[in-house]
């Protein structure tokens, strides 16, 4: 996307990107790239030992029948947590915003979960749905739903993309929130004025001017259901029953943390990064068009 | 003036001396009311002694300080000591130039170091095939059977006689069931106490090789005829609802803890919280058995974890470190760690000890967990010694979840967890072949 | 709202209170946990009204006298620790954003979209692969047990670049326009125009960032082995007991609740820089 409108000058903007580019160069990239060299090689967990492998940890994924069915896995899960976690939070937000009394009481309760440690949270979650014991499970039960997401792949994967959609709703519901306020309250009054009810306003007027808004946050959650919900999938399930919700990111990080095969582990991230950065850049070639800036 | 000045600088010398205490890393995963036992030994040794300072940090779980001794020995930061649990024993032992035996640090600092004094199965664990002990067992535990004798009372069962054979489990279950309960059996840590420990307490094979002790070169064999047998039993009492699975790891243990479930096999350690929080009379007996299997009960398999070494650091590092082991070896603290904690004693001395101390008698159920160990240990059932064994530990649940959700048949899964799990031996085998 | 639609305004009630029920659940549920003892919240299924604990878990969460608080830092000092963490990711990681998209957006330089393309990757490694490298980086830049390892390799992200350029690109062009015609400079434009513009953005980054350097576990874990060094977060990890061991839920549960304090004062503090309006005359 291009500004007409730019300021000239020839050194300033190298001054202004300095700080971010020195600490990703430090602390992402390089780091990133010895990581990636791992990928070549297989070592021991202490790297008293390496040896060049060449593509053969890459070989060993392709082998692997359970890591390609992961693929399937992952897709139905980060499809599920970005839709399901996008508009829930966008008619929390909306609801939100249409509201004044209340509306601090609503807005904290709803941005407070976010807060929860990731540590506790897990833990919550087995509170609540362990099979019998569980809250959930117990009133579920009572309603004649057996729920047992220890044997039972749908509860299992029902499950986490329960909890991860949860961790993120409040980080979706507060950028929307935000969109919204931005959004010039003369803009609705007129159309209101024109005679266009709060359902054709919306989708005429708000939705447009959120749009940049809703694809940062797509991206940002389909990043986040790749990336960051190892925590929730480990603390819930471990992967199971079986492999069934064993997500892409959940064997790069067991292979790296708790197996130690550091090279194995690095090889799945060069695939998993391939893929992202793939996704984003058709999101961004393709959606990004459709946004009103 | 001269005296004063005399005396100044002896204090100064001392005072010096004092400081020059030489500290010693202890990287460990001690939750909960374990870490205060960690902190308190520590607090200990170092108040019987002034030359070293043993300071424990805790690292997070297992697999996160395993991750954090890793990134810091790369970058030259390692401790001296570093708890590692039991199933990344041979990931210890592949990083040969990463650690210092236990036998010898304890040899090169000159300190009393007599291996038969260890209990033969906590210690074998963690020892070579030629005897040098590689890591010193700390905390370690066994599988053993709790069982709820309110619920045993009310189904008509004898609460003061826990069923012994599986066969007898099976028969209690189904009364159990007919009185009401909902879940009659459950397992936790199904690998370590329905595979690993089973094989050992049937003194039969887990792995070729007497499990891995023997080489590289070791491959799954729990899918041989008793190990079916077993599984099917279980997955039949699982279609009957006599016993039902409730989880990996240690999930199941709050529904034994709630009344829900009535027996439940898991380790030693579960004793302190069942005697804290659990509302009912409840008793510990030996893991299940059956007795048409010659050689049968012979020992159980140990968990926990042991203290590694580490390499690179000075020899007077390594005097505080071989101090330290000797201390906490010692028949009274050995006691009162054990009776503290429920952990296993490590010495027979101790066990002695903790014996004389009527101990047991106050507390029925604790000594099941050491008389289950202090046994004469056969090559098959020294214990586990897998390379890649996090995941083969991961590849057994999975498959087993397979069986009880009835995708499988327990043939089946057996030979899945064979053959997945000697790819996985394979490859540890190629990746250490040179070493 | 606009208009009045009393209908709507009950049916958005409703939807909303559901909303919270939902999400806010959890919430309540480590409440309630925190006021019952360990045993009572054992029995299936947990009690879901308070119990009468209340003062006596807290107290022991405070002062770590419950059991397996162990510890050698008390809950203060690890508080401490988090909130200067906390602080420094989340000012440090605007600030240098802020920067980086006004260049972005603002600028014609060479090389522009590699350098955006380049900080958006950053996003996309898991953080498993890459920490024992980075530790390796912060060990040898001799930053171990220091605020300056705990926070800076973590301001490195892309979030913040992303937003602040998403945010950059509605702004009219007038603006500029009449920035320039004023012979105003950029940095000018920057501080008097474009920062004002920003704010539901930057409160908004600011509360995400805040919490995320708040909750902070791992990479304080490789980074620090001072347990003085430790935040709040690992303070309630070493209460969970990882094995078989009994754990005192009811103070473990009593610690988080204290922990989210800050935290939702945060939230609670930022609420005005989302008031309508605020934005609105401008345009």
């Amino acid at each position: 996307m291009e500004k007409r409108v730019v300021f000239k000058s020839r050194w300033l903007p190298w001054v202004l990107i300095a700080p971010q580019v020195f600490v990703i160069t430090a602390f992402f990239f390089w780091p990133a790239a010895q990581a990636l060299l791992q990928s070549v090689q297989q070592s021991d967990a202490f790297g008293t030992s390496v040896e060049w492998v060449g593509i053969e940890n890459f070989v060993n994924l392709w082998n692997d029948e359970t890591y390609l069915a992961s693929f399937y896995t992952t897709a139905i899960f980060s499809l599920s947590v970005s839709i399901v976690g996008i508009s829930l939070s966008l008619l929390m937000a909306v609801f939100v915003d249409r509201v004044v009394k209340g509306a601090l009481i609503y807005k904290t309760l709803l941005i407070w979960p976010y807060a929860v440690a990731p540590a506790v949270a897990g833990v919550l979650w087995l509170f609540m749905f362990a099979p019998s014991v569980g809250v959930v499970s117990y009133a579920l039960h009572a309603m004649g739903i057996e729920w047992n997401h220890l044997l039972n792949s749908t509860h299992a994967m029902t499950l986490v993309v329960m909890a991860a959609v949860w961790k993120q709703i409040s980080y979706n519901f507060l950028f929307f929130l935000a969109g919204l306020q931005s959004i010039p309250k003369s803009l609705i009054e007129a159309a209101a004025i024109d005679g266009a009810r709060p359902w054709r306003r919306f989708w005429t007027i708000v939705f447009p001017l959120l749009s940049p808004t809703t694809f940062f946050l797509l991206v940002i959650n389909v990043v986040y259901a790749f990336f960051d919900t190892f925590a929730i999938i480990d603390s819930v399930t471990q992967g199971g029953p079986g492999k069934d919700t064993a997500i892409l990111v959940y064997k790069v990080d067991y292979d790296g943390f708790k197996v130690m095969d550091l090279g194995g582990s690095a090889a799945q991230s060069v695939v998993l990064m391939v893929i992202v950065v793939a996704l984003t850049v058709v999101q961004f070639k393709f959606v990004e068009k459709k946004v009103n800036y | 003036m001269k005296l004063k000045f005399t005396a100044a600088a002896l204090v100064g010398l001392f005072s010096l001396a004092a400081q020059a205490q030489t500290e010693v890393q202890w990287w460990h995963s001690m939750t909960s009311v374990n870490g205060e036992w960690v902190n308190d030994l520590a607090k200990d040794f170092n108040a019987s002694q002034s030359k070293y300072k043993i300071v424990p940090t805790f690292k997070g779980t297992y697999d996160e300080s395993m991750t954090a001794a890793v990134a810091a020995f790369r970058s030259g930061n390692a401790p001296h000591i570093l708890q590692v649990f039991e199933v990344g024993t041979a990931t210890m032992m592949a990083s040969r130039s990463a650690i210092v035996p236990v036998g010898q640090v304890m040899k090169d600092a000159g300190q009393k170091f007599d291996p038969a004094a260890y209990i033969p199965a906590v210690a074998g664990y963690y020892t070579a095939p030629n005897g040098q002990m590689l890591s010193f067992p700390f905390n370690s535990s066994t599988t053993v059977f709790y069982y709820n004798k309110d619920a045993f009372k009310a189904a008509g069962l004898n609460p003061d006689t826990p069923p012994a054979t599986w066969i007898e489990v099976a028969q209690a279950a189904a009364k159990l069931k007919a009185s009401g309960h909902t879940c009659p059996l459950t397992i936790a840590w199904q690998s370590w106490t329905q595979l690993e420990s089973f094989s050992a307490w049937h003194n039969v094979e887990f792995a070729s090789k007497n499990n891995g002790f023997g080489g590289l070169d070791a491959r799954m064999k729990v899918n041989s005829p008793l190990h079916v047998r077993h599984i099917e039993n279980l997955s039949n009492m699982a279609k009957q609802g006599l016993f039902v699975y409730k989880g990996r790891m240690s999930t199941p243990e709050p529904s034994f803890i709630s009344g829900e479930c009535a027996m439940i096999t898991t380790s030693s350690g579960f004793y302190g919280n069942v005697k804290k929080n659990a509302k009912f009379a409840f008793g510990l007996s030996t893991l299940p058995y059956y007795p048409d299997v010659a050689g049968a009960p012979q020992n159980t398999v140990i968990g926990g974890a042991s203290l590694w070494v580490m390499a690179g650091k000075k020899a007077e590092e390594y005097k505080g470190v071989a101090e330290f082991f000797t201390y906490i070896s010692r028949p009274e603290v050995q006691s009162a760690s054990h009776k503290r904690t429920g952990y296993l004693p490590v010495t027979l001395e101790s066990f002695a000890l903790t014996e004389k101390s009527g101990f047991y008698k106050e507390n029925p159920g604790t000594d099941v967990a050491p008389n289950q160990m202090i046994r004469k240990t056969t090559d098959k059932s020294r214990g586990i010694r897998l390379g890649n064994y996090v995941q083969i530990r991961t590849i057994e649940d999975e498959e087993l979840e397979h069986i009880w959700a009835g995708k499988k048949t327990p043939q089946e899964g057996l030979d899945a967890i064979v053959k997945r799990g000697n790819e996985m031996l394979e490859r540890f085998e190629k990746a250490n072949k040179k070493s | 709202m606009v208009e009045r639609r009393p209908v709507l305004t009950v049916f958005t009630h409703i939807v909303l209170i559901l909303g919270v029920l939902v999400i806010a659940f959890p919430l309540y549920l480590t409440f309630v946990a925190s006021t019952h003892t360990t045993q009572e919240i054992m029995q299936a299924p947990m009690p879901l009204l308070p119990g009468s604990h209340f003062f006596q878990n807290y107290m022991d969460a405070w002062n770590g006298t419950g059991a397996g608080a162990g510890s050698k830092a008390p809950v203060a000092r690890m508080m401490m620790v988090s909130l200067i963490s906390a602080l420094i990711i989340s000012l440090g990681k605007i600030s240098i954003s802020l920067l980086s998209a006004f260049a972005i957006v603002y600028f014609r330089f060479p090389y522009r979209n590699f350098v955006f393309w380049s900080i958006f990757v950053t996003l996309m490694l898991p953080v498993e692969v890459r920490i024992g490298p980075t530790y390796k980086v912060v060990a040898d830049f001799g930053m171990l047990d220091s605020y300056a390892g705990l926070t800076i390799p973590l301001i490195a992200s892309a979030t913040a670049t992303f937003l602040f350029r998403q945010f950059f690109l509605t702004v009219p062009e007038e603006l500029v326009e009449a920035a320039r015609m004023d012979g105003a400079g950029p940095m000018r434009f920057f501080k008097d125009i474009l920062l004002p513009l920003s704010m539901t953005s930057i409160a908004a980054l600011f509360v995400i960032q805040f919490i995320y350097g708040w909750n902070q576990y791992l990479w304080p874990l490789l980074v620090t082995t001072n347990e003085n060094m430790y935040p709040v977060v690992i303070g309630i990890k070493r209460m969970i007991s990882g094995g078989d061991s009994e754990m005192q839920w009811n103070v473990v549960m009593a610690t988080a609740m204290l922990a989210m304090i800050p935290p939702a004062l945060v939230v609670i503090l930022m609420q005005k820089w989302f008031v309508k309006g605020l934005v609105d005359t401008e345009k």
